[in-house]
């Protein structure tokens, strides 16, 4: 049982970083452009982390994600702002369509293996954006106006669902199901893991929360356009994996924090932003080739002599 | 008549305009260990990868416990209750050999995702007999002091000695060995065949077992069959086998194989 007390202690953990950011907003000492940068980065370390559990768990190289946040954020937007529901039922309707969304692209694209997956999915995510392009309903290339819903609860709490969410699913022997997959999928099938049926459910879960990340993210600025979700945003959330290492969630949290605060800072200097953060990149994949945290997690540095290994 | 296990017939697999492997018929009963023997590139390995699902035969039936195997998924064979080890390890490497073996004990958990995502009981009871199932499978192979390394950090005989324990993990009535001796110096493959013939008899195992090491197989098997150029050119017990010109044939030549039968 010393696992799920560790749990709680990381969720108390969660719980008061929260308090004291929600203090310091509504005292008034963070004011609204810290404030948007964090709700950002919860939204960044939604979409990375759902990321994770397809690229770093399962191992199939998507590039399409920003597609299923395009999904979860115009189904969003129509849900407030057409249908007038209330924000609550606007989330989990944008994370059950995507998750629709992710089946139906997944189940035909999933038989595909290494760069022909990537460039399948990227297909697909164009599909969905230029589709959304040319549908009026949802205001076309001018794109939509949306009420701001979004607070810093909203963010945060959709945020620590997907974590906890995907850690607990990679714990378990479903999750181990989808590493073993990664690791050799021959070997997998020959261990009785039906390795499609494992796959796609990833791909599900991936989307679902895109999709959630979508919604949180699409009544954060007033109006979402089609152009938001083109590719350039697939590899933002890619590098997010890549560089916090792929395999490890923490890693990938970190990185999602870590990137949005370096071009929150750099948008500042518009001129050399994408310079500077190009630098950061490369700088990064030189010294750490396999990613801000390899394939280990944050909350393994924590636990020495506790596994008993050979060390003890 | 013995108890009939599993039965190949007329067996074959086409690539292309190859026929890798042809009119393969063989049987294993309950409890046999058979040895499948045959010079490099016979089709050993691709009647595995047949009898295993991995490649769907073009010709010949399969029928295992009277059901037929022909078209099913590699884990559904499995699941049916075959299990194999690969010539070249395939070991989860980035996994502990705990969860190697873990993987295996897979379809034995009944523990659902949302039981799984939302920790409820079962989830807990579910992992806990999976990790009680696996340990005990490590501590026969010697390998549960090596439980939480990553199992690319073992030496090799260990490596092939995880890979067995998590195919027998996955409850098979019927094992099927590629190599399993591959690289292993004469002691550890001594090692390894006491483990195999422990295990036989432990798990009330049927074995069919493809090595290249002859005195290994001659030692150990019950049966074999030889395989050469797709098929089928021998079957019967080590000694008939031994004296088969056709196989000495087969591995040996024609010359020599003239010049021994004459002695």
């Amino acid at each position: 049982m010393k696992k799920s007390k560790a749990f709680w202690a990381y969720l108390l953990i969660g719980i008061i970083i929260y308090a004291i950011v929600q203090f310091a907003m509504s005292s008034g000492m963070i004011g609204s452009y810290y404030s948007n940068m964090l709700i950002t980065m919860c939204i960044n370390v939604m979409l990375a982390v759902s990321l994770h559990i397809i690229i770093g768990i399962t191992g199939q190289f998507s590039i399409g994600h920003a597609g299923f946040m395009a999904v979860g954020a115009y189904v969003s937007a129509i849900f407030t702002m057409k249908l007038e529901l209330p924000f609550i039922a606007a989330i989990v309707a944008a994370g059950i369509i995507a998750l629709l969304a992710g089946l139906l692209i997944g189940i035909p694209t999933l038989r595909l293996k290494g760069d022909y997956l990537a460039i399948a999915t990227l297909g697909f995510a164009e599909i969905i954006r230029i589709v959304i392009l040319n549908v009026d309903y949802v205001g076309g290339a001018a794109g939509m106006t949306v009420m701001r819903e979004t607070t810093w609860s909203y963010a945060f709490f959709a945020m620590l669902l997907t974590i906890i969410v995907i850690s607990n699913y990679t714990k378990s022997r479903h999750g181990r199901a989808c590493i073993a997959i990664r690791e050799d999928e021959i070997a997998a099938d020959a261990m009785g893991i039906n390795t499609t049926y494992y796959k796609v459910v990833a791909f599900g879960i991936g989307a679902f929360f895109a999709g959630i990340a979508g919604a949180i993210f699409a009544h954060n600025f007033y109006i979402i356009q089609p152009g938001t979700f083109g590719f350039l945003k697939s590899f933002d959330i890619l590098i997010y994996v890549v560089l916090g290492g792929l395999g490890s969630l923490s890693g990938s949290v970190l990185a999602a924090v870590l990137l949005t605060a370096v071009s929150t800072y750099l948008a500042e200097f518009p001129e050399t932003r994408m310079i500077i953060y190009s630098l950061v990149l490369i700088l990064v994949m030189l010294y750490r080739p396999t990613g801000l945290l390899g394939t280990k997690e944050i909350t393994d540095i924590f636990k020495f002599g506790k596994k008993g290994g050979k060390n003890v | 008549m013995t108890n009939l296990l599993l039965n190949v017939e007329n067996l074959g697999i086409q690539f292309g305009g190859l026929k890798a492997v042809q009119q393969v018929n063989m049987h294993l009963n309950q409890g046999e260990l058979v040895g499948l023997i045959g010079p490099n590139g016979a089709g050993k390995t691709t009647t595995f990868n047949m009898l295993t699902g991995v490649y769907a035969p073009t010709e010949g039936v399969i029928t295992f416990q009277g059901k037929k195997l022909n078209g099913l998924d590699p884990y559904k064979v499995t699941q049916s209750g075959i299990s194999r080890t690969f010539q070249n390890i395939r070991l989860f490497k980035e996994l502990s050999v705990l969860d190697n073996v873990k993987v295996a004990n897979h379809s034995l958990a009944k523990h659902g995702i949302m039981a799984s995502i939302f920790r409820l009981p079962n989830f807990f009871t579910g992992e806990q007999t999976m990790t009680e199932e696996s340990e005990a499978f490590l501590k026969i192979f010697g390998l549960d002091k090596y439980k939480y390394e990553l199992a690319k950090n073992l030496p090799y005989g260990m490596q092939r000695r995880l890979e067995i324990a998590r195919a027998l993990a996955a409850k098979p009535r019927i094992l099927l060995l590629d190599e399993p001796a591959a690289g292993m110096n004469p002691q550890e493959t001594h090692d390894l065949m006491e483990l195999i013939a422990f295990i036989r008899k432990e798990f009330d195992l049927t074995i069919l077992l493809i090595e290249h090491d002859m005195s290994l197989v001659m030692g150990i098997c019950e049966r074999i069959y030889v395989l050469d150029h797709g098929q089928l050119i021998a079957d019967g017990t080590p000694i008939e086998i031994r004296n088969n010109p056709k196989v000495i044939e087969a591995y040996l030549g024609e010359e020599v194989a003239e010049n021994v039968t004459s002695e």
